[in-house]
């Protein structure tokens, strides 16, 4: 099938022209069958399932951090389709460098979710990865993960593999000088590299308008001469087309792709003591809740007879088991050695660290 | 066996290692075509191909992401920065992100990168050219730091630094680049990443230094000895972590210490080394632990490197104070 979206048209832009890509409109109706992604039937119940699954996820955690039986927790609520659909694109060996809002993304990429919950508690377990899970944990230094990210494309590329690298930062990350030095090594090596851009209104009290004075954040890729698009980011089938259509068009080897999707969270930036009463009022909310990533995909997987109330219910009971499941393995995580904190530091110990791991050694046993 | 300078026996590792192994990657600010602007990785593009050195856009901090993109992916990068005045645009990448990789994945990944850069007074360079600042690496967990003195120590210990798995930083003086010739063996060969040199015997003082402070440390204990004066003198070459062994066994024999370095008094790594000292062997000391360093300004004007940093002469006073004490 030809491709439905000319990225190198976006290369040469006019950031005027630049418009949210949508398919559903908030009615569940699609607007233009010509770009409407290849999801059978099954897959898009399968992606909205996957959403619904954040969507309790998200709720979980809160009340869980609340309760104390989780640490640090970015709430993702609102940000489903923009989260789970672009993962719902990409591939296994496909390499995720994920930002600390990023975590359902990680466990659908593999990350086994009492992994995630630990990360949370700050416990090394939670970040020793499989293998074979093409990805690294939360990054915590907003920008890191785009210079990152060039760089396990580039590998990409140099080992012929047909995969691509990708990453996410949010509305404020866009201002740190890793985010254009990221998509600009990306470019300069025509690397498959991915960069999304959650653009969610506000990075912590600071709203989008004072990052920059450009209009869109997608003309951004203008400036490394990189396609730079727009998508609904409440449009779960719209940001599955677009990542998809990005990966295969990076995946030919025709480099990277910046797509900023137009979203919002319902929660605060973090549990961490923000209070979102204080740079938002409840119009912006109410009119952001009207879009809903999950009531319009509903609304859409309703009228076609391919979900229920019922089917709802069950699913979430079974997402809820899953996460209770998890947090038991997660409180029978055996407490953290400093011992073993000395050896992870290198390959190789220096004799100097032998001295402080047999040190701590001999208290952890005593 | 041929005489050759550091710069040519640096130059020899990369090739070595390049050829070695396909996964070994050389890149950086003007390395390829240009051959980098001293000349140490001059004709290896040619050599073994673009694919393995090649050039990168102006901006350090995006050399640090490359290095650990493609070390996740299977290559062992070998980034160079131009110079480390410039290591502060790439901080984060070295301090925050490669230095920690294998700890915050429990071990579960490792990050074998060598950071190679020029750094030294001397030579009259412009602004933060020439600010020794492995006292900041030395600081953070995670790293290897690693400073040679001479031709034979250079290339042994970038090899050894190349085929570790952890990240080192590599920093290369430029008043030594060229400077001397000394024997190096044409094969491969690796000097231990954790071990100091005694580059002179001595008994009744030990003078601990590294990087160019090594040679004005020899020439001054050159001319103590016309004096009497028997000085020890250790070359630290790895600067973290340190080489405890090989520092307290010859203040242990001497009993007195000198510690040289041309970083300025609050950086560095002398004090590191004094700390170590006092800690372990105070009992064999017959004098206070001294220091020869540099004042605490910034680096100095270009014109007046002469009066600012220390030397021979800084390092004969200091000696025979601790030798009078």
């Amino acid at each position: 099938m030809a491709q439905k979206i000319d990225f190198e048209a976006l290369k040469t832009i006019s950031p005027s022209e630049i418009k949210p890509l949508q398919v559903l409109d908030e009615n569940g109706k699609v607007i233009d069958p010509n770009f409407f992604p290849d999801l059978s039937d099954e897959q898009i119940v399968e992606l909205f399932k996957q959403m619904l699954w954040s969507r309790v996820l998200d709720e979980r955690s809160t009340k869980l951090n609340r309760q104390g039986r989780l640490g640090f927790f970015a709430p993702t609520a609102g940000e489903e389709a923009s989260q789970i659909a672009s993962e719902f694109a990409m591939e296994k060996p496909d390499f995720l460098l994920p930002a600390y809002r990023d975590v359902p993304q990680l466990v659908l990429h593999g990350l086994p979710l009492e992994k995630a919950f630990l990360w949370s508690r700050g416990h090394v377990l939670g970040n020793e990865y499989p293998e074979d899970l093409a990805a690294l944990p939360p990054q915590i230094i907003i920008g890191a993960q785009y210079v990152q990210a060039a760089g396990v494309a580039l590998g990409f590329k140099k080992k012929g593999a047909k995969n691509v690298a990708y990453t996410y930062t949010g509305d404020g990350g866009t201002s740190q000088g890793d985010f254009y030095e990221g998509i600009n090594f990306a470019g300069a090596y025509k690397a498959p590299a991915i960069f999304v851009v959650q653009n969610n209104g506000y990075a912590i009290s600071v709203p989008r308008a004072v990052q920059t004075a450009a209009p869109t954040l997608a003309q951004k890729g203008l400036a490394a001469g990189i396609p730079g698009l727009q998508v609904d980011g409440m449009d779960a089938l719209a940001v599955y087309l677009v990542m998809s259509e990005a990966r295969k068009y990076s995946v030919a080897g025709n480099g990277p792709v910046l797509i900023e999707t137009l979203t919002y969270r319902f929660g605060p930036h973090t549990l961490s003591g923000d209070d979102p009463h204080r740079y938002r009022t409840a119009d912006e909310e109410a009119e952001w809740e009207k879009k809903d990533p999950l009531v319009r995909l509903r609304t859409y997987l309703d009228e076609k007879g391919l979900w229920s109330e019922e089917q709802e219910e069950a699913y979430i009971e079974e997402v809820n088991d899953q996460i209770n499941e998890a947090m038991k393995k997660t409180e029978q995580a055996p407490k953290q050695k400093v011992s073993e904190y000395l050896q992870n530091v290198f390959v190789e110990t220096p004799p100097t660290l032998e001295e402080q791991i047999a040190k701590f050694a001999a208290k952890e046993e005593a | 066996m041929a005489k050759t300078t550091m710069i040519k026996a640096i130059t020899q590792a990369l090739e070595d290692e390049l050829k070695r192994d396909k996964n070994v990657l050389v890149f950086g600010e003007d390395v390829g075509r240009n051959g980098g602007v001293f000349r140490a990785t001059d004709g290896l593009q040619d050599k073994v191909g673009e694919d393995q050195v090649f050039d990168t856009p102006l901006a350090e901090s995006g050399i640090g992401g490359l290095a650990v993109g493609l070390a996740l992916t299977g290559f062992r990068p070998v980034p160079e920065i131009q110079f480390f005045g410039f290591v502060f645009e790439v901080m984060d990448e070295i301090a925050a992100q490669i230095a920690r990789t294998r700890f915050r994945l429990g071990g579960t990944r490792k990050m074998p990168v060598t950071i190679r850069a020029p750094f030294g007074g001397g030579v009259h360079t412009p602004e933060l050219h020439s600010d020794s600042l492995e006292g900041l690496m030395a600081q953070t967990p995670g790293l290897k730091v690693v400073i040679p003195s001479d031709p034979y120590d250079a290339k042994g210990l970038l090899t050894a630094a190349i085929r570790s798995d952890d990240p080192v930083v590599f920093l290369e003086h430029m008043k030594l680049y060229r400077s001397f010739k000394q024997e190096v063996p044409d094969e491969a060969y690796t000097v231990a990443l954790d071990k100091a040199a005694i580059k002179r015997e001595g008994k009744d003082v030990t003078i601990i230094s590294y990087g160019y402070m090594v040679h004005e440390s020899l020439l001054a204990a050159d001319e103590l000895a016309k004096e009497g004066i028997e000085a020890e003198v250790v070359d630290l070459r790895t600067v973290s972590p340190l080489d405890e062994e090989t520092i307290l066994g010859s203040v242990k024999r001497t009993g007195r210490v000198v510690l040289v370095q041309e970083a300025q008094r609050q950086a560095g790594i002398n004090s590191q080394v004094a700390a170590l000292i006092a800690e372990k062997v105070i009992l064999s000391l017959e004098a206070p632990i001294a220091r020869v360093d540099a004042p605490d300004t910034p680096y100095p004007f270009s014109d007046a490197e002469t009066i600012w940093l220390p030397n021979k002469q800084d390092i004969i006073e200091k000696v025979k104070e601790t030798v009078n004490f």
